[in-house]
């Protein structure tokens, strides 16, 4: 859990940085994002007059602790191939949604107008991303054989990643749109939109809980694209595998940086028209052994 | 110095609230966002939400329309907050004094913590509003 913080931390320095690079701007300082979360600690909190408490505290907790053990799975899995249960790949892809599943549930919670709207965009947009990124993921499985996490690694260690085929590519690219989704970035950050809805689903959370959602989302910057690399990209050493995963985040940011947000029908009809299509054809391919 | 201090003045995240300015307060204050000036190098950004925001930031002279809001603001604000009256409407409300519709200058409604005068104040009058401020609240922390 430390680990996934200052990851976290990390990753979303790198996300800062970067986006300031392509302002033109010098931006924040490599300790930012850990000055944020200190200074959330001191805040106070506001609870929701009328709503479920229990539920407004545990709905980031659950979200952070989904995030740290689906990165506990993936890393030990890879330092150890043989350690996973049989299909620990599709319980990290059911631990992928619960983060979604927690924020939606904490802005019901806060009975906030401007959160409930928020918590509607997330549950269309879950809808929608999860299905082509549920079939890119069988790609994987499909040319593995299996569904261990740790088959899937050691696979690609001996014969070479699975993007370099053409199938393994074009699931690549479809689950990089969807992560774009999942990890709250600006095409698809309609749920979080700061500009129209105030902060979407956490506009209610103040103080450690939102230092808690925080955390949460930085460690998903972290789990999500080490997720794709290790699914498609899985080859190489320990610095091969962490400079991929810089590449991948890099991908993601200028996408964030040169799209403008999309509206929810817009962001729909993306994910369940052309994306899906692509993640089926990946399917197809792999399965003819492409 | 103090945790509390030290972990404030690092992190600025600042909600801007407009209470009926003419809105060149608002370009200045953006502006003081851009790349010539870049505040969040220090770590000040603005939110969305007064529930994510340590520095409320008011422009615009306080009419009978938005002085029920500024209040309710204060109030839903997460403490400790800095509140900021930046511009001289919100600091002495100047030509709008005698109007039939203002409720008076933003500290006889709620405690300001810095004044920044200026119609409008230039990005440089703002940034150097909030240094003072944090020097002050640091000078105060260590006696």
């Amino acid at each position: 859990m430390a680990f996934i913080s200052i990851a976290g931390m990390f990753a979303s320095y790198l996300d800062r940085k970067i986006t300031a690079r392509i302002h033109w701007r010098v931006g924040p300082s490599l300790k930012q994002p850990y000055y944020d979360i200190k200074k959330l600690l001191i805040k106070e909190t506001i609870l929701p007059a009328n709503g479920p408490i229990w539920l407004f505290v545990s709905a980031p907790l659950i979200s952070f602790l989904s995030v740290a053990l689906i990165s506990d799975i993936m890393i030990t899995s890879w330092f150890n191939t043989g350690s996973g249960f049989i299909g620990d790949t599709v319980v990290i892809f059911y631990l992928f949604a619960i983060p979604a599943v927690a924020s939606i549930l904490g802005a019901f919670a806060s009975q906030s107008p401007y959160a409930s709207l928020g918590a509607s965009r997330e549950i269309k947009l879950l809808i929608a991303y999860e299905v082509p990124l549920f079939l890119a993921m069988l790609v994987p499985i499909i040319k593995a054989q299996s569904v261990l996490f740790g088959k899937i690694i050691s696979a690609q260690v001996y014969n070479g990643s699975f993007a370099a085929s053409a199938s393994g590519l074009l699931a690549l690219i479809v689950a990089i749109f969807c992560i774009q989704a999942k990890m709250g970035f600006t095409p698809f950050d309609l749920a979080e939109a700061e500009t129209e809805l105030a902060g979407g689903t956490q506009a209610e959370y103040s103080g450690p809980l939102l230092a808690v959602w925080k955390l949460s989302k930085m460690a998903l910057t972290v789990a999500a694209p080490l997720f794709l690399v290790m699914l498609f990209w899985g080859a190489g050493g320990w610095l091969i595998i962490l400079l991929k995963y810089i590449v991948l985040l890099i991908v993601a940011v200028l996408i964030k940086n040169t799209n403008p947000r999309v509206k929810i029908n817009q962001a729909m009809k993306f994910f369940l028209g052309p994306v899906s299509i692509a993640a089926v054809v990946a399917v197809l391919l792999a399965w003819k052994g492409y | 110095m103090s945790f509390t201090v030290d972990a404030l003045t690092k992190s600025l995240n600042v909600f801007h609230a407009a209470c009926s300015p003419c809105n060149n307060c608002d370009i200045e204050i953006l502006d003081a966002l851009t790349p010539r000036y870049d505040l969040e190098r220090f770590g000040i950004q603005l939110v969305g939400s007064i529930r994510h925001a340590d520095v409320l930031l008011v422009t615009g002279a306080v009419n009978k329309k938005v002085v029920h809001r500024i209040k309710a603001l204060y109030e839903q604000a997460p403490k400790p907050i800095i509140v900021i009256a930046n511009g001289s409407c919100a600091c002495s409300e100047i030509l709008f004094r005698d109007s039939y519709n203002t409720c008076g200058p933003l500290d006889k409604i709620i405690p300001v913590d810095l004044y920044i005068p200026g119609c409008p104040p230039r990005p440089e009058a703002i940034i150097a509003g909030v240094v003072k401020l944090l020097n002050a609240v640091r000078a105060k922390d260590k006696k």
